[in-house]
């Protein structure tokens, strides 16, 4: 038996430590009882909390995530689960008309406590609408944050901060990386800062900034580029909303050559927000233009063809040159 | 059965459409009398007074409107009875749904009628105490405020608590997804809801045969597996009467029920709509003599139950208080923008926080 967990054994730990704290936490969504989910996330947890806090629901995301908001009203915490990324889209007009508003409704006086749990992205070779990566539209939201882990001991901290946070939260998880390694956890998560980024690799040449999965692939570029004699930097951005203003701009300052790596669509992504920010704010530092690489303006390609629309380590590897060379 | 290519002008007002509605006001006269009195007179003159608050504010709505004082007002002229019915028919811990055309029965919970005339002026002061006043922001987005009801409702059973929520909207908010996703949801898990749905025949131009093949929205309640009920929307004791039937059923764990409110819509959507464009104007005058105020204060004095100076004393009160209230609008203060960005999150990011909204690139020098 390896030591340790996996992501997706984490995200289920620090589900069953919040419903453990918080009597009024309860768990919404699509097989996520008996059947523990279809990624296994809550598997054991019906069994051990009960049908009326671990809840399957019937096929209804807007359904679901609309009756999660009344939930809150009435002072429960919900924790929705979708069941694939873009089964989320049906749930959006409850999401941006709604759960964003609420606090906002209220003058500030009561927001609503839930956080929305969507398996992103792609890299598992699954039919179509399995693999999007839907962030963009809930960072551009007005009223939501939105993070995404990228290992097993974030993904348990951030879900612990997530359901403890006070405003709705889209936790997006990179499902490809859900079974990918193992760590040590500890027997209880902390929860974590919801919206800093983090330094995951030291480097002062080229920084690589990227979140979820993506995380991964900017370390193994930068691993090859280090073969090279390159210093880089890995910054893991984890939370999409509010970005880490901080920690972006004294990449910047301090490496001068950025690159950022997501698998959404390169139009209006996170990227572009990024290279925004770092032009308005600290263009005298930047010593190469922020390069993007990024997933296709398309539908996500059958997955025939989806290791060529991914952002592969050889792309990043690439393009980090390009930003070194410049 | 109807014919449904049938113009809905062509359809007679009344006994028709109300088939299968229960009533009060539609009793014969003997025991018309008899229910109201079994009401009892504070109830009955209550649910009086109720109708005349709303009535009086909307007018006022349509004059401030008018003013300019408040910008685009979705009138509910004739809608009053199945409002004012249903809020005194549930408990004040009971959580109410309301939509833009139900946007002051906050005002019967208690909530000074200044507050959404304020909204209406673009006020962020006139979003109510949700809390407080256990009724949810006025939704605009049509049907979905339906599962919001549903979670709240089956939110606090799971809790062990006695509430239930009730949920407003129309007949054409019917042929939106979220209305089903609620029904059904409701259903499944037993939820304590109620789905009033106001059938007043229009959704803006969209007449009811545009809307559903169903001749009675209560029907499409068997698809779901709960009961639907129709009743007399312009009559304020039958509608009270089968809201309390559903809350009680939801209390005793019999979980939602769908009631159709039958009605027809005697006004305007709202201030910036023109009927005469897709309908007959006649036929709004022909249902005129449906109107719920005048018909409640017949059958009142019919009963021995008030007087007409009574009724009238009831009605002149209610215009005074939101005469006053639209009188308190103007120079009501108005929160900085920085403000209300400060109000979004509980945690304000720094995307939102005031060193950076002064930046020349967000807002105007103040």
């Amino acid at each position: 038996m390896p030591a340790g967990v996996t992501m997706v054994e984490a995200v289920g730990r620090a589900l069953g430590q919040v419903l453990d704290d918080d009597p009024r936490a309860i768990l919404l969504g699509e097989d996520i009882g008996v059947n523990g989910g279809v990624f296994r996330a809550t598997a054991g947890l019906q069994a051990r909390f009960g049908p009326d806090r671990v809840v399957d629901t019937p096929l209804s995301e807007a359904g679901f995530v609309g009756a999660a908001i009344g939930m809150c009203l009435v002072g429960l915490r919900p924790i929705v689960e979708i069941q694939f990324d873009a089964f989320v889209y049906p749930a959006f007009e409850q999401l941006a008309s709604h759960a964003g508003r609420f606090r906002w409704r209220t003058n500030g006086a009561y927001g609503l406590p839930m956080v929305i749990r969507i398996p992103y992205g792609g890299g598992t070779k699954a039919p179509e609408l399995h693999s999007d990566s839907p962030e963009t539209l809930f960072s551009h939201t007005p009223g939501l944050r939105v993070v995404a882990p990228s290992d097993p001991l974030s993904a348990g901290e951030m879900l612990v901060a997530a359901a403890a946070c006070g405003d709705p939260v889209i936790y997006m998880e990179p499902k490809r990386l859900y079974r990918r390694g193992r760590a040590e956890i500890p027997d209880r998560f902390q929860p974590s800062s919801l919206d800093r980024a983090q330094v995951v690799r030291p480097g002062a040449d080229v920084a690589i900034l990227a979140h979820g999965a993506m995380v991964e692939v900017a370390l193994e570029a930068a691993e090859r580029l280090a073969d090279e004699g390159a210093s880089v930097r890995v910054v893991d951005m984890r939370s999409l909303y509010p970005l880490d203003r901080e920690t972006l701009l004294r990449t910047a300052r301090e490496v001068g050559r950025v690159v950022v790596v997501h698998e959404a669509p390169r139009h209006s992504g996170v990227a572009a927000e990024v290279a925004a920010i770092l032009q308005e704010e600290v263009a005298d530092h930047l010593l190469a233009p922020v390069l993007r690489v990024t997933g296709m303006d398309m539908p996500f390609p059958l997955f025939q063809l989806e290791d060529q629309a991914l952002p592969s380590v050889s792309r990043v590897v690439r393009t980090a040159r390009a930003a070194l060379e410049y | 059965m109807r014919d449904l290519g049938a113009e809905s002008e062509d359809l007679a007002p009344g006994a028709e459409l109300m088939e299968g509605a229960s009533t009060v006001l539609g009793l014969p006269d003997h025991r018309r009398r008899e229910a109201l009195s079994d009401l009892g007179r504070p109830l009955a003159l209550g649910l009086f007074a109720a109708m005349a608050r709303l009535r009086a504010f909307d007018e006022r709505a349509v004059i401030l409107q008018r003013q300019g004082v408040i910008g685009t007002y979705p009138t509910y002229f004739g809608e009053e009875a199945i409002q004012a019915g249903s809020v005194l028919a549930l408990k004040d811990h009971d959580w109410l749904f309301p939509t833009y055309r139900q946007n002051s029965v906050v005002v019967l919970r208690g909530c000074p009628p200044e507050v959404p005339l304020l909204l209406w002026r673009g006020n962020p002061a006139g979003w109510h105490d949700v809390h407080r006043l256990h009724t949810a922001p006025v939704c605009v987005p049509v049907a979905t405020n339906y599962p919001h009801a549903v979670g709240a409702a089956w939110g606090s059973r799971l809790l062990g608590e006695e509430t239930v929520a009730l949920a407003y909207g129309g007949d054409g908010s019917t042929s939106e997804g979220d209305f089903h996703e609620a029904c059904n949801l409701a259903a499944v898990v037993g939820a304590p809801a109620i789905f009033l749905v106001t059938n007043n025949q229009w959704a803006i131009s969209t007449p009811l045969r545009l809307q559903t093949r169903v001749e009675r929205i209560a029907d499409k309640a068997s698809a779901y597996g709960m009961p639907g009920v129709r009743v007399d929307g312009f009559d304020v004791f039958a509608c009270h009467l089968a809201v309390r039937e559903a809350a009680a059923r939801a209390r005793r764990g019999d979980g939602p029920t769908l009631v159709e409110a039958v009605g027809y819509r005697l006004g305007p959507h709202g201030t910036a709509d023109e009927p005469s464009l897709y309908r007959d104007p006649e036929s709004a005058r022909r249902w005129g003599p449906w109107e719920p105020l005048g018909r409640a204060a017949a059958a009142l004095v019919d009963a021995g139950l008030a007087s007409p100076e009574e009724l009238g004393e009831l009605r002149a009160d209610a215009a005074a208080e939101m005469r006053q209230a639209g009188d308190r609008l103007q120079g009501f203060p108005l929160p900085s923008l920085e403000d209300v960005a400060s109000r979004v999150y509980r945690e304000t990011p720094w995307t939102l926080r005031r060193e950076r909204l002064r930046e020349p690139t967000y807002l105007e020098e103040g």
